[in-house]
């Protein structure tokens, strides 16, 4: 098209085309180049990818013991804790550990909190998550590799399937093969396995809500409450799709941890690694091949195989790496089978390469500031907790002032004040408080209901809230005889219950004239 | 214009954006993350075919989908107030054949008639006595011990049935003070010598000399109603004149102003708007705000009675006391 230009065109002009001709023939060129590649292309840009399917290899080991006995225990505590019984009197729950919603009370063995004292619920979140802090800022991610929740029950979910299909090889050919009447009785058994895994977790959770030997003939029987069968079938849809389906995408995708943990890890955190100093340069070893001037890692892949969230160790610390340490095991098996020392994969800390380079083989330093800060609040927050429980107060007092109308003025030209008294009785027992004021002269308390003066009583029923409408009066000697400092003075109101030495005195402002 | 390039380290494709040098690789989303929003969107259709979910515009205005199950928040709340109405009915039922002494005794009734007493009050006496019932200047307050024309149960019953000054009901608590001013009764010398009077009965700084001829004022003239010693008469709605207590204040301007003009305090009466079961809970409510005189009956030994359950309420709160 340039080259039709005319040629009366003004030089510059025809200059300026030539140009453009240029570059287009330049753009011809390019567009004719069989290597440009359209990048976004849709089969460029995959949006959604399904993750692949991991088949974890059996581990025998140290650590898969460890963790076999982790996962029973913990699983044991998850399901027996609430058949634990423990006595607490007549018409008290008598399961040790119980979140009792209509009545408002939380049981812990020895330990009963009310609504008003969740504070100590918010104490023990605060030491779980420094007591996570702690260990991961020396071991790692301990807490993933082998108690979290998701980690155990996918644990035996891998379990239950390997029992069924077979180990890895095995697991890999059956998902490959086509589908057979064996294939699926075998997927059959597996999914219904998992599904009695699935819902006998849902069921143990809302035991915990309820007691336990009557919910669980409720169950049966159909009569349990709503809530019990909603929170089984979302418990029970979770479990199964969480630890059966989803694993280590709940580890890389859904669990926020994985991203925080790296502000907990310093270089001396030991951490599941490969010694790459010792390892490298890997490669296939034949029997009676020299081990001179190569690594003893032998390519065997075995690390890889056992890893169930699918990873290879040798490439470093992975935000996917649960640190389950059945690397760990798989590598020692083999390197006792080749006659090389174990101990290829370890728990070591980040810097322990560069030491022992240095010639430096000292152990990790657990004395670090970082230790140090979370043990120190550790232990204060224990402390506080502990201090909290132990002097917990049987009777509680919450006194309300009336703040409309703030006095009233009486005909005699006394002032009244109105108060709302709430009594907690936190025994198992009624009691009868005897409430009294004091503190001021001539002072004089009035239950404007029963008309009790001087004295008044309240029977508050056993693990309940008592509450009463009280007046108390200044006598006219006293409004303006400098009792009232600014129209403002304190009362106590006294709160006795002699049988059990109860006093509790609540001291309250008291308002008059200015 | 965004170059899509391959990351080193990873292998994977980046955006081709920029920031700062800062890269961000194209890493696919799981497809179960795709599967989730599909499994949201079918979850989001079945709420719009149970419940109601879209408007549609009519010619009379606006209307909604009503969705399959027929849920109603409005419905639910006409529910279960009639629930609650339903679940009070016998106590209501109840009250409304005992007295108000017999009320104001039965711990099992008289929390409940304290808060519908509460309720009421609110909507029908606290535009004038305020919500606290701390009252204004010439509307009295309900909260202390001096009553114009009775604080009994029964006196305030009735002055809650009848009204004050009400024309429209026969009986109504009626009376008059004269203007003594402008009717010529006194003279203003003559007002200020009562006032003097008054102000010395109740205690106040007074004026000791007009205070003496006012003495002999009050005797002639105001002593029928508000008695020989001035502390009033509850059934003529005479004021006690020595107590603290002013329903329109004690200074000198305001008892001079009250004296010379007099006052003509209104109340309606409230059998015509109310029913008397709420009435009564209004009687008791304002006899326990703290002034209210004892009653005769049953009021020994209540003492000590023991707390009830306030209608088996889930907190396990209870109230007691009464």
């Amino acid at each position: 098209m340039a080259t039709s230009a005319p040629d009366t065109v003004a030089d510059g002009k025809a200059h300026g085309l030539q140009a453009l001709s240029e570059t287009v023939a330049a753009d011809t060129e390019a567009l004719a180049d069989d290597r440009a590649e359209a990048v976004n292309a849709k089969h460029n840009r995959p949006l959604y990818e399904s993750p692949p399917k991991i088949h974890p290899k059996q581990a025998k080991g140290r650590f898969r013991r460890i963790k076999w006995i982790v996962l029973f225990v913990t699983l044991g505590i998850y399901y027996l804790a609430p058949w634990v019984r423990w006595p607490r009197g007549e018409g008290i729950p008598d399961q040790a550990i119980l979140v009792d919603f209509s009545d408002r009370k939380f049981y812990f063995f020895f330990i009963e909190i009310w609504p008003q004292e969740f504070y100590y619920i918010t104490g023990l979140l605060i030491l779980a998550a420094l007591g996570l802090f702690l260990v991961t800022s020396v071991f790692g991610r301990v807490w993933c590799g082998y108690t979290c929740p998701q980690t155990v029950w996918t644990d035996l979910f891998v379990q239950i399937e390997r029992w069924i299909e077979g180990d890895r090889n095995k697991r890999i050919r059956l998902d490959q093969a086509r589908w057979t009447l064996a294939k699926l009785a075998k997927r059959t058994a597996k999914h219904g396995l998992w599904l009695l895994v699935a819902v006998s977790t849902g069921g143990a959770w809302v035991f915990y809500f309820n007691d336990a030997p009557q919910l669980l003939g409720d169950l049966f029987a159909g009569t349990a409450p709503t809530p019990a069968y909603v929170s089984m079938g979302v418990l029970t849809a979770t479990t199964y799709l969480l630890g059966g389906h989803a694993r280590e995408q709940v580890c890389t995708y859904m669990c926020p941890w994985p991203r925080i943990q790296g502000a907990m890890f310093d270089e001396n955190t030991l951490l599941v690694s490969y010694r790459w100093d010792r390892g490298e340069p890997r490669g296939r070893h034949k029997k009676g091949d020299s081990w001179e001037g190569r690594g003893d890692c032998i390519d065997c892949n075995q690390c890889v195989a056992v890893c169930p969230v699918g990873i290879d160790i040798r490439d470093g610390a992975q935000m996917e790496c649960i640190q389950c340490a059945l690397c760990i095991d798989a590598c020692n098996d083999v390197m006792a089978k080749v006659g090389r020392p174990p101990n290829l994969i370890a728990y070591e800390t980040i810097n322990a390469p560069e030491r022992r380079a240095q010639g430096d083989y000292s152990g990790i330093r657990l004395l670090r500031p970082r230790t140090l800060l979370y043990s120190a609040l550790i232990a204060v927050v224990a402390g506080i907790m502990v201090a909290g429980l132990s002097t917990r107060a049987t009777t509680d007092v919450n006194v309300l002032r009336d703040r409309n109308p703030v006095f009233v003025r009486l005909a005699d030209g006394g002032i009244r004040n109105g108060y709302e008294l709430k009594v907690l009785n936190k025994l198992h027992q009624d009691r009868t408080f005897e409430i009294s004021v004091a503190g001021l002269p001539g002072v004089r308390l009035f239950n404007p209901v029963t008309r009790e003066e001087g004295t008044v009583a309240l029977t508050v029923p056993a693990d309940s809230v008592g509450s009463v409408k009280l007046y108390v009066s200044l006598p006219k000697g006293h409004v303006t005889d400098g009792t009232l400092e600014d129209g403002s003075a304190a009362v106590d109101f006294v709160i006795r219950h002699d049988a059990t030495d109860t006093r509790v005195v609540e001291t309250m402002p008291f308002r008059g004239p200015n | 214009m965004s170059t899509r390039e391959t990351d080193e380290p990873t292998g994977k494709e980046t955006t081709g954006h920029e920031w700062d040098g800062i890269k961000e690789l194209d890493t696919p989303l799981p497809a179960w993350w795709l599967y989730t929003f599909y499994a949201c969107i079918a979850l989001s259709m079945v709420f719009f075919v149970l419940w109601p979910s879209w408007p549609i515009p009519t010619a009379d205005g606006w209307t909604y989908t009503k969705g399959i199950v027929g849920y109603s928040q409005r419905q639910r709340v006409e529910q279960l107030t009639a629930e609650a109405r339903a679940d009070l009915e016998q106590e209501m039922e109840a009250m409304r054949d005992l007295s108000l002494a017999e009320i104001r005794t039965d711990k099992a009734l008289m929390p409940i008639a304290l808060k519908a007493g509460e309720a009421a009050f609110g909507d029908n006496c606290a535009g004038c006595h305020g919500s606290g019932a701390q009252g204004f200047e010439g509307f009295p307050n309900l909260n202390d011990d001096a009553w114009i024309w009775g604080g009994s149960l029964e006196a305030i019953h009735q002055t809650i049935e009848n009204g004050i000054r009400w024309d429209d009901n026969p009986d109504t608590r009626y009376n008059v003070m004269p203007s003594f001013l402008s009717d010529g009764i006194l003279t203003r010398e003559q007002v200020g010598q009562v006032v003097q009077y008054v102000r010395r009965i109740s205690d106040q700084e007074h004026d000791a000399a007009k205070a003496e001829q006012g003495a002999a004022i009050y005797d002639q003239q105001c002593g029928f109603c508000h008695g020989a010693q001035g502390k009033g008469m509850t059934d003529l709605g005479a004021p006690n004149l020595t107590d603290a207590i002013w329903l329109y204040g004690g200074d000198v301007a305001s008892l001079t102003e009250t004296v010379s003009y007099s006052r003509y305090g209104v109340m309606p009466a409230w059998e015509d708007r109310l029913d008397p079961l709420t009435i009564k809970q209004l009687a008791v409510y304002v006899h326990a705000l703290g002034g209210g005189e004892p009653v005769a009956t049953a009021d020994a030994g209540s003492a000590t009675t023991p707390a009830t359950d306030d209608g088996g309420s889930a907190s396990g709160e209870t109230r007691g006391g009464l």
